[in-house]
């Protein structure tokens, strides 16, 4: 594949650019299961986690990763940073490349940030979430979880149910499910999944707004966070009433394949868009894309960073 | 002064000829057409008058923009009125109509009067102010209209946003009759458009943008010409932009609601796929150049850049005739204000340098005939000015807007085949905030004549 310099995200990836990450990851996950998780491989580079949103798993998982790869990682938050004081981004960004940054991992709340700091940097930027837009290393990890325990993705049926409108993991999983030959039901209220929402991608994805109906013979269900603020927006007239059309429940899923995969990027409002006893439940497989995001983050680190296998 | 040998093209007058335009000091002498004839006084004002040729030119009618933000007083770091009207200068601009949501606003005969005083002291060409519709923008109370058409204020705006309540329009609408001038709005459901980046559409969904829908723009359209059509006043549509206002307008022209309404050149050629960098539709006339990243600051204007489909409802009532002047919604920022994330990016787009050179493009490539274009730029706005009571009513010259003999020696020359590429480094604006960096287009203004004075000048000889 060619040299890519960012990960933005995934809308310019081809089946073999996939492939390359799942491949690459697997190598990592081998890393992974040695009694010392540790290899050379960023030695002498500089990875600067930049969060100007709130996050656990995805920062804590960017920093095992950079580490496990050897590389020195440095945290940044808006809070208790100069962000606090007013700096742009611009002379954020502008003042990480003084200090010699090599690979930017970056998270915040406006779609399309990473790519302004991408046309400014020498070195490399990670999107680890970008407002509404992407969350590209999320739908890596979801592919390479899927992949695990499914096999080949051609003609399974994905059902993705939630709050779509305001949701980047859905976003980055269309790109990476239909590349992989899925097929994609986007399930939520209307007013979270207005129907031209789908046409971005093309017109091969479905909306169903019945989640019984979507949930049919569905080869793996992901339901996404629901935002409490969504009802004071004026999108919701309760959560009441969305658990009851929405929330994935054990009796929904029976309506599913057996084998049926249930899937959520975290963090849950368990009650609300998931029962607890499927969260929990033994088609849940929650622990296992945190653990997957790891592998996947040391591969994107690698990989950008010029590594081949 | 004799510009000899061009095509001469003034929609205003009737004239499209090729021969020699005559100017006497600040004023239009008039035209000579080749083949003899024509006033025997201008022709003998010609003889002996220093020439310059334009063979293989046109000659227009220097533009009227209705639309241009010139920001003095208050935000002079994104423009003054000196760079705003040299950038129009070089836009073949000769008049600016100057939005007043400037700081303070123009809503008192003085701000109105340090326009038009600086403008007369440092202006490349002429401004026309327009006063606020409410005082402050705040959409509470009117402001004094008389007194500030009285110190030449040219029509009426809260531009920016809209006129803050149907009742604070119709009002505005009634009371601004008795002066004759328009109450120009910018149509806009705040609550359905805040927070809204771009257009809401596939592109808009694919970029996780919060979306401006089309229906913001339709609904406040509706609700001027239904108050137009109650009080009689002018309601002039800003920057119009989507299809289904169009219709609304053209319909409420057939039943003859005083409405008028204008287009930007952006609206004209511009969709809303340049904020995804890259344009897929084979309609599209122009293209961001190769390797132009998504979520371009840039792009982001208000009313924010439509569709394709837009873009060709928009050219067809070009045509038509339901589409009364192209003004630019020249919007100069900043880099600070611009070079930020997408979300915090201010609106607006520096327009009067690119102005002349995308319609042109837009007439190369014959989707719509150079009359019309030349019309929407000169008589069209020039007749919104007048309106029923004519400019002199309103203390503008005479023949504003046209080459009719006695109008202010306002010119622009233009070459049709020029082929250039926009830098905005090269701006003499301020604003260098253009998604068209990079972009080749074919037809410039190569001069501009301002009361017979050369304000802006690409001719060989002088």
């Amino acid at each position: 594949m060619p040299e890519r310099r960012h990960l933005l995200d995934l809308d310019d990836f081809s089946r073999a650019d996939l492939e390359t990450y799942l491949t690459t990851a697997d190598a990592m996950q081998e890393i992974l299961s040695r009694p010392i998780k540790r290899v050379p491989a960023l030695r002498g580079m500089s990875v600067v986690n930049l969060f100007y949103e709130a996050s656990t798993r995805t920062r804590v998982s960017f920093e095992i990763a950079a580490k496990n790869l050897s590389a020195d990682v440095v945290n940044i938050t808006a809070s208790g940073s100069s962000v606090e004081k007013g700096e742009s981004l611009l002379d954020t960004v502008a003042t990480l490349e003084a200090l010699g940054a090599d690979i930017i991992v970056m998270r915040h709340s406006q779609s399309g940030a990473p790519y302004f700091v991408a046309e400014r940097v020498r070195g490399h930027v990670v999107n680890a979430g970008d407002g509404w837009h992407a969350h590209p290393t999320q739908a890596l990890l979801d592919l390479y979880t899927l992949r695990n325990r499914l096999g080949d993705l051609a003609g399974r049926k994905v059902v993705i149910v939630g709050d779509i409108l305001h949701s980047r993991v859905a976003r980055s999983n269309l790109w990476s499910l239909l590349l992989a030959g899925a097929s994609v039901v986007l399930c939520g209220p209307p007013t979270l999944l207005p129907p031209a929402l789908p046409e971005g991608w093309g017109r091969r994805v479905q909306v169903e707004y019945h989640l019984d109906r979507a949930i049919a013979d569905a080869d793996v269900v992901m339901a996404l966070r629901l935002q409490k603020e969504r009802q004071q927006g004026g999108l919701l007239p309760s959560v009441r009433e969305y658990v009851r059309l929405y929330q994935v429940s054990a009796e929904r899923l029976k309506r599913a394949r057996p084998w049926v995969v249930v899937m959520h990027p975290g963090p849950m409002n368990e009650g609300v868009e998931i029962a607890p006893d499927v969260a929990h439940g033994p088609h849940a497989v929650i622990e296992e894309q945190v653990a997957n995001g790891v592998a996947i983050r040391m591969a994107t680190l690698f990989l950008l960073a010029g590594g081949e296998l | 002064m004799v510009l000899r040998g061009g095509r001469i093209l003034d929609p205003g007058s009737g004239i499209d000829a090729v021969g020699d335009l005559v100017l006497v000091g600040s004023r239009i002498a008039g035209v000579l057409a080749n083949g003899g004839g024509g006033d025997p006084a201008v022709r003998r004002l010609a003889e002996g008058a220093p020439a310059i040729s334009v063979s293989g030119l046109l000659v227009t009618p220097g533009f009227i923009d209705l639309h241009s933000h010139l920001r003095e007083p208050g935000f002079e770091e994104k423009e003054s009125i000196e760079s705003g009207t040299r950038a129009g200068a070089r836009g073949g601009f000769t008049t600016l109509c100057a939005m007043p949501n400037t700081s303070p606003t123009v809503d008192t005969r003085a701000t109105v009067e340090y326009i038009t005083r600086t403008a007369a002291a440092r202006g490349a060409v002429r401004v026309l102010p327009i006063g606020t519709v409410s005082k402050g923008e705040e959409g509470q109370e009117l402001t004094e209209m008389a007194d500030l058409a009285e110190a030449g204020a040219v029509a009426f705006s809260d531009d920016g946003r809209p006129v803050a309540s149907a009742r604070l329009l119709r009002y505005a609408l009634e009371y601004a009759r008795m002066l004759d001038r328009p109450i120009v709005d910018h149509c806009e459901d705040a609550s359905l458009s805040a927070g809204g980046l771009m257009h809401e559409g596939a592109v808009s969904a694919r970029l996780g943008l919060k979306g401006n829908p089309a229906a913001s723009e339709v609904i406040a359209v509706a609700r001027g010409l239904a108050l137009a059509e109650l009080t009689g006043g002018r309601f002039h549509v800003g920057h119009l932009s989507t299809t289904g206002a169009l219709d609304l307008v053209r319909r409420a022209k057939e039943r003859g609601v005083p409405v008028t309404c204008e287009v930007t050149p952006h609206h004209l050629a511009l969709t809303d796929e340049w904020v995804a960098g890259t344009v897929s539709d084979g309609r599209a006339y122009l293209r961001p150049p190769k390797g132009r990243r998504p979520f371009d600051p840039n792009t982001r204007v208000a009313p924010p850049l439509r569709t394709q489909d837009d873009v060709e409802a928009l050219l067809d009532a070009l045509a038509e005739g339901v589409v009364d002047a192209i003004a630019t919604d020249h919007a100069p920022h900043t880099i600070v204000d611009k070079a930020c994330e997408y979300g915090l990016a201010a609106n607006g787009i520096s327009g009067l340098e690119t102005a002349a050179g995308v319609l042109l493009t837009l007439v190369n490539v014959g989707r719509v005939r150079l009359e019309t274009v030349v019309a929407l730029l000169t008589a069209g706005p020039a007749r919104i000015l007048a309106g029923d009571q004519g400019l002199e009513a309103k203390r503008l010259p005479a023949g504003l807007g046209s080459l009719r003999p006695g109008a202010p020696a306002d010119v622009a020359v233009l070459d049709l085949r020029r082929q250039w590429v926009v830098e905005p480094q090269a701006f003499a604006s301020r604003g260098r905030n253009t998604p068209l960096a990079g972009v080749p287009l074919v037809g410039r203004v190569v001069a501009t004549i301002f009361g017979g004075d050369a304000v802006h000048w690409e001719l060989e000889t002088k």
